[in-house]
């Protein structure tokens, strides 16, 4: 893996629009339970303004971003040889039905470690207003060969 | 949120003491539920589905998608204190879950307030299967003052 991509930043994904039946499908997917994920009148009585996303729905829109890490060849991350180290989500608000989101990574680090590689990114996930909704930071650990 | 969280009120959740267990849960994961999360985010790597895949590249069997085990591990907490409350989650890897196709695989989430801060609690998972810990520093940050 090249270790000079720590810092690189890939360019804004196209808007991902949220639809009402993937937050249910993907809910259903983590046997998410909660009225608010997957009625709308439970959602709107809560205050949202549909169906809200389970809290680690948002790998959807970060793999859009991961996609771009990994098909850049002169970053040199083999695919074949990577396996998911650690994953996190802070949200400043719950991703909900109808949002167009953006997102954007950026290679917080590269390190390497007896022999495997260890790439940490940080995709920061944008509504239409360009307002923060979340951010979704991995860290990808590519075995040695 | 007022009504949505009804074993929980805002009052209670200011009240939360480092050490207590705020959920607890069995949890069955079974070939279905790995297509079906297949489907529903687009991770369709054959490691998670395909035996014969799985094997070839040294694994022990199928395995569940870390991601999968990270999203119901969660939902425990999310019921307890409702979706909207949840600021920050993480987890480690540290372990793969292996899901039989005759019998799958078989979760146990405890949700333990390890910390409480000003308008938030940390709540740490600990995730297992049989005896063995599957995720490691499985973090939730949950708001206590909404």
């Amino acid at each position: 893996m090249n270790p000079e991509i720590q810092g690189r930043q890939y360019p804004p994904t196209a808007p991902y629009l949220v639809g009402r039946e993937k937050v249910r499908e993907f809910a259903r997917a983590v046997q998410a339970t909660h009225p608010e994920h997957l009625d709308v009148d439970a959602a709107r009585a809560a205050g949202h303004a549909d169906v809200i996303a389970p809290p680690t729905f948002p790998i959807v829109i970060q793999e859009l971003t991961l996609r771009q890490l990994l098909e850049d060849e002169t970053a040199g991350v083999d695919f074949t040889r990577v396996v998911h180290g650690d994953q996190r989500f802070s949200a400043t608000r719950p991703i909900v039905a109808g949002d167009e989101l953006t997102a954007q990574l950026t290679v917080t680090s590269v390190k390497s470690l007896g022999g495997n590689d260890m790439v940490t990114s940080e995709s920061v996930i944008t509504d239409a207003d360009g307002e923060h909704v979340v951010t979704a930071t991995s860290t990808l650990v590519v075995r040695a060969a | 949120m007022e009504g949505t969280t009804p074993m929980t009120g805002t009052q209670q959740l200011g009240e939360l003491e480092v050490g207590q267990v705020v959920a607890e849960r069995d949890l069955a994961l079974t070939r279905d539920s790995l297509v079906r999360y297949a489907g529903a985010s687009g991770d369709f790597n054959p490691i998670h589905y395909r035996d014969d895949v799985a094997e070839s590249v040294g694994l022990p069997g199928v395995l569940a998608h870390g991601m999968l085990t990270m999203g119901v591990a969660v939902q425990p907490v999310v019921d307890w204190v409702g979706p909207a409350r949840i600021l920050d989650y993480q987890v480690r890897f540290t372990r793969p879950v292996v899901v039989d196709p005759e019998t799958g695989a078989a979760l146990h989430v405890v949700a333990k307030v390890a910390r409480v801060d000003e308008g938030s609690a940390r709540i740490d998972l600990t995730v297992t299967v049989g005896e063995q810990t599957v995720l490691g520093k499985a973090q939730v940050v949950v708001a206590t003052d909404r």
